[in-house]
């Protein structure tokens, strides 16, 4: 059982390898649609885009049918009016939150959630929110974020919600770990339960699946990010007298364990109790991967950008799953954060921030990866050109963290290949 | 501001991106925000094409507002044209460019590229959807067509077929094979899979066929106005209207009325004996005005339902449907707002709704039987078999579709005599995928604590700690039967007579696939 690191790559890890920075076309989500799974997350709250019909389509695309389970979240579509003057956006907005928490008693959170529309006019919703706050507070917090396309990419849309929060929070002088990002119900609870076997405590989540729970934040608080794409919230949470472990994402059973080690060292937990707790759940992580990840070894890897989970992923893949990397690319990429998983990652030909998709297409098909991991706009379009690809956009809905999922995670980039094996239609010899 | 949840149509662009998509060598220009082209996998998935749309987002972003988006959408047209070339080009705002005012169509027009560049106006916080996707084929076919020598055989051109259209692939088909039993060919099918070419040829035709007034009404409007095309104004939808349509191109064409009706059984099997407890059935209809007031007509006089209730989403139709309603005897709803749609139903409580997407949740929400005539439509109603709604086989398709979520004429009957059976009570619902199918009976939650759950099937000898049971909840429901039987299966393969969180890990861990 070993106690060290994970030992860097040969050739040394990624993080002061030189970035392609890209401009151009973006193939990316707006920040809008991490709504659909925070709504889930916090069933106390309500998110309420600014924005036009537009907006209200998206969400409706991306939320598929959820839209008809009592959804927790709307559009209030800007109409001529609100664009011919500025005076009464105010007043169109109170109206239509009041009607809204008239009819929905159960919400405690309300999230004004900014769009390009609301942006471009400049539409003051943080004035909006302190307004309606005191209206409707105590029993209502309303606070208010943007997840404009202009603003934020996909994921980023979670970091301005989570970031929003952070200065609203009351203020503790507790000794705590914080651990950060929306991670799907049994994921969170399974990090929990290995944090507590670990003797570590007390533990607090952010975001809280419930209003006016006991979280607060101070000095003694430490944060763990479990998820890549919270720049923002990492720098609220700093703002606060918080300190950051940084720590590779807990992809796989290699970054589970470093993720955990690294929260452990912090809470000076003693290295025999850390091999004891981890040891069976390790053990079985590297049995369900090296099962899952057959179709995987010896393949490459195409990463387009879509949610900054691609490079702890790409590190998961090359370094668990033996596959081989030619290019990885992010709508951006933080090295506060991410860095540790640069460091594990393997050089690759091509490191990307940003996109240009015509110039990246020209890439991909040049290099004819075995997988190419990708958005749902290109997925089809490459698989007829006959490419496989993997859409990226399950990797954030399905849960893939911490030791219990590492089989799950692989699955999930083996299925295509497997399927491609396994699809034949000619006649019988 | 109008709190919407769900909109039954996207924004003007959305439908400009329909008519690019179905054509062929022509390029969009799309001046828009990051985040806009979520609209590409409405096609690309919903409607499983196997190509990107056709359509280039300048994909501006916060740092670039001020003077420089104005450069990045002649860059955007440029790389466009230098790229793909089309044989023309659209180009357009979407709802954020339009606050900027940036003037795509006078930007385009000053770059001097050697094609025809024609900009849009789509009034994003007015219009919608349709309205883009008529309004943009009705700009192409005035920027591009004009007078042409008419084609020595009779030939039609087909008007309004669009990219995520409800069954317009099918519906191209069938329309073709009506005319050719009347002896007239097809000139050109657009918007669907036509070059701009094509647009220039459109007045050789003798005649359009409108087959859709959604998305092709303008158009054909002004070539009737300015090419004196005539167009037809019966939607061949249902086995009535499918004859009034054969009669009325006959008419235009002084060819006689012929139709093949080897194929045609809707008639039949509406007549036939088990179809007699279908008769006064409550039927309540949404969806755009086209769709509802062809299947409102096959309702009644087809099917033999009685129709309780009819509307639609599309307020360019809304004069029509209000009309149609009153020959009914109905009061028409005319809304975009669903909410007030299950308000309706609600009241109504129909027997059966044809609708949309959105009917099929309301329907399913109030355990009721629903069929789809009508966009907006989930990835399910882009088939792979031939599946069309006008003509012969579209009557035979559309029987079968309305029948199909009804509980069967002898079904029904035990239902009623056997109200207790174990198969056929109340609950249970009928055989087919009916709004009311049977729902899992809940099991009880299990107590914390360390107290074992004995399983009542299978092996006595395994128990499951209430820790485990719970950890097995947290399985997604579809896949939860599969866990639990896949962990007793390893725990019986290992002698264990108890199943903790850690087996049940274990377990997953060795099924890993």
């Amino acid at each position: 059982m070993t106690r060290q690191d994970p030992p860097p790559p040969a050739g040394g890890g990624c993080r002061n390898a030189p970035i392609l920075r890209q401009r151009g076309q973006h193939e990316v989500f707006c920040g809008l649609t991490g709504i659909i799974w925070l709504h889930r997350k916090m069933p106390d709250a309500f998110f309420l885009v600014v924005g036009s019909r537009t907006c209200a389509h998206l969400l409706q695309s991306a939320a598929g049918v959820m839209i008809f389970a009592e959804p927790r979240f709307g559009t209030a579509i800007l109409e001529e009016t609100d664009l011919a003057g500025l005076a009464d956006a105010q007043e169109e907005l109170e109206r239509e939150v009041a009607r809204l928490l008239s009819r929905r008693p159960d919400i405690r959170r309300l999230f004004l959630v900014g769009s390009c529309p609301s942006e471009v006019i400049k539409l003051d919703l943080a004035r909006a929110a302190e307004r309606l706050s005191a209206r409707h507070g105590p029993a209502v917090r309303v606070l208010n974020y943007s997840g404009s396309g202009i603003e934020t990419t996909f994921t980023e849309g979670e970091d301005a919600c989570l970031a929003a929060m952070v200065p609203d929070l009351p203020e503790t002088q507790d000794r705590q770990l914080l651990v950060v990002g929306a991670l799907p119900d049994v994921v969170e609870d399974q990090a929990l339960a290995l944090l507590d076997q670990l003797g570590i405590g007390p533990v607090r989540v952010l975001p809280a699946r419930r209003a006016g729970g006991d979280l607060g934040i101070g000095p003694g608080t430490r944060f763990a990010l479990t998820q890549p794409f919270l720049g923002d919230t990492h720098a609220a949470l700093e703002r606060r007298g918080a300190q950051h472990v940084p720590a590779p994402i807990p992809f796989g059973e290699e970054g589970t364990t470093a993720w955990l080690r690294a929260v452990a060292r912090e809470f000076q937990v003693d290295p025999d109790r850390f091999d004891a707790v981890t040891e069976a759940p390790r053990a079985r992580a590297r049995r369900a991967i090296a099962q899952a990840a057959g179709p995987l070894k010896g393949r490459s890897a195409f990463f387009f950008p879509d949610s900054q989970l691609e490079i702890p992923l790409a590190r998961f893949l090359a370094r668990e799953c033996g596959m081989d990397p030619l290019e990885v690319s992010a709508p951006y990429i933080h090295k506060g954060i991410v860095g540790p998983d640069m460091d594990l990652l393997p050089p690759v030909p091509v490191l990307a921030e940003g996109q240009d998709v015509e110039k990246q297409l020209d890439r991909c098909r040049a290099a004819r990866p075995d997988l190419t991991i990708c958005g749902l706009g290109l997925a089809n379009p490459l698989e007829a050109e006959g490419l496989a690809t993997k859409w990226s956009i399950e990797l954030v809905f399905t849960p893939v963290h911490f030791y219990e999922q590492a089989g799950d995670l692989a699955a999930l980039f083996a299925r295509p290949l497997r399927r491609r094996d396994a699809l034949q239609f000619e006649a019988a010899p | 501001m109008k709190l919407s949840i769900w909109t039954y149509e996207g924004p003007p662009h959305v439908g400009a991106l329909r008519v690019a998509t179905a054509m062929k060598g022509l390029h969009y220009v799309l001046h828009a925000p990051q985040g806009d082209t979520y609209a590409d996998l409405l096609f690309t998935m919903i409607e499983r094409r196997d190509r990107r749309p056709p359509v280039t987002y300048t994909t501006f972003q916060a740092r670039d507002l001020g003077s420089d988006t104005a450069a990045l959408f002649r860059n955007a047209c440029q790389a466009a044209y230098d790229r793909f070339r089309p044989e023309a080009m659209i180009v357009g705002a979407s709802c954020t460019a339009e606050l900027i005012q940036d003037d795509p169509g006078g930007m385009a027009e000053t770059m001097g590229l050697p094609i025809p560049v024609i900009a849009l106006e789509l009034p994003s916080y007015q219009r919608r959807e349709n309205f883009g996707a008529d309004e943009t084929f009705f700009q192409i076919v005035r920027a591009l067509a004009g007078p042409m020598d008419k084609t020595a055989r009779p030939t039609a051109n087909l008007i309004g077929p669009t990219a995520l259209g409800f069954r317009h692939r099918d519906d191209v088909t069938e329309v073709t094979s009506l005319l050719n039993d009347i002896g007239i060919d097809v000139n050109v099918t657009a918007p669907w899979e036509a070059t701009p070419s094509d647009i220039a040829r459109l007045d050789a035709a003798h005649l359009n066929v409108l087959m859709y007034p959604e998305t092709g009404e303008s158009a054909c409007r002004w070539m009737e106005r300015e090419l004196g095309l005539p167009y037809t104004k019966t939607v061949p939808i249902g086995v009535g209207a499918t004859r009034d349509f054969v009669r009325e191109v006959s008419a235009l064409t002084g060819l006689p009325a012929r139709m093949d009706e080897d194929r045609l059984r809707l008639p039949w099997y509406a007549s036939s004996v088990d179809s007699t407890y279908l008769t006064g059935k409550r039927v309540f209809l949404f969806g755009d005005g086209t769709h509802v007031a062809a299947a409102a007509r096959i309702a009644r006089d087809e099917m033999g339902f009685e129709v309780v209730g009819l509307g639609c989403y599309n307020r360019e139709m809304a004069r029509g449907i209000r009309a149609l309603a009153r020959d009914f005897g109905v009061e028409a709803l005319i809304t975009d707002d669903y909410l007030e749609v299950e308000r309706q139903i609600e009241a109504l409580s129909p027997e059966l709704i044809l609708g949309t997407q959105m009917e099929r949740h309301i329907a399913k929400r109030l355990g009721l039987p629903c069929a789809v005539i009508s966009a907006p439509v989930h990835v399910q109603d882009f088939p792979a078999r031939y599946s069309p709604q006008m003509g012969i086989e579209g009557a035979n398709v559309i029987f079968d579709t309305w029948i199909h979520p009804l509980v069967m004429g002898l079904e029904e009957h035990l239902l009623h005599m056997f109200r207790d059976d174990f198969e056929f009570h109340d609950e249970a619902g009928p055989s087919h995928h009916g709004g009311h199918a049977a729902r899992p009976a809940a099991t009880p939650e299990p107590a914390a604590g360390p107290e074992t759950v004995a399983r009542t099937e299978g092996t006595d000898s395994l128990h499951w700690l209430s820790e485990a049971e719970r950890e097995l909840r947290k399985v997604p429901f579809f896949v939860r039967g599969k866990a639990r039987k896949n962990t007793e299966t390893f725990a019986a393969d290992r002698g264990l007579t108890e199943i903790s969180v850690d087996t049940l890990y274990e377990a997953k861990a060795h099924y890993a696939r």
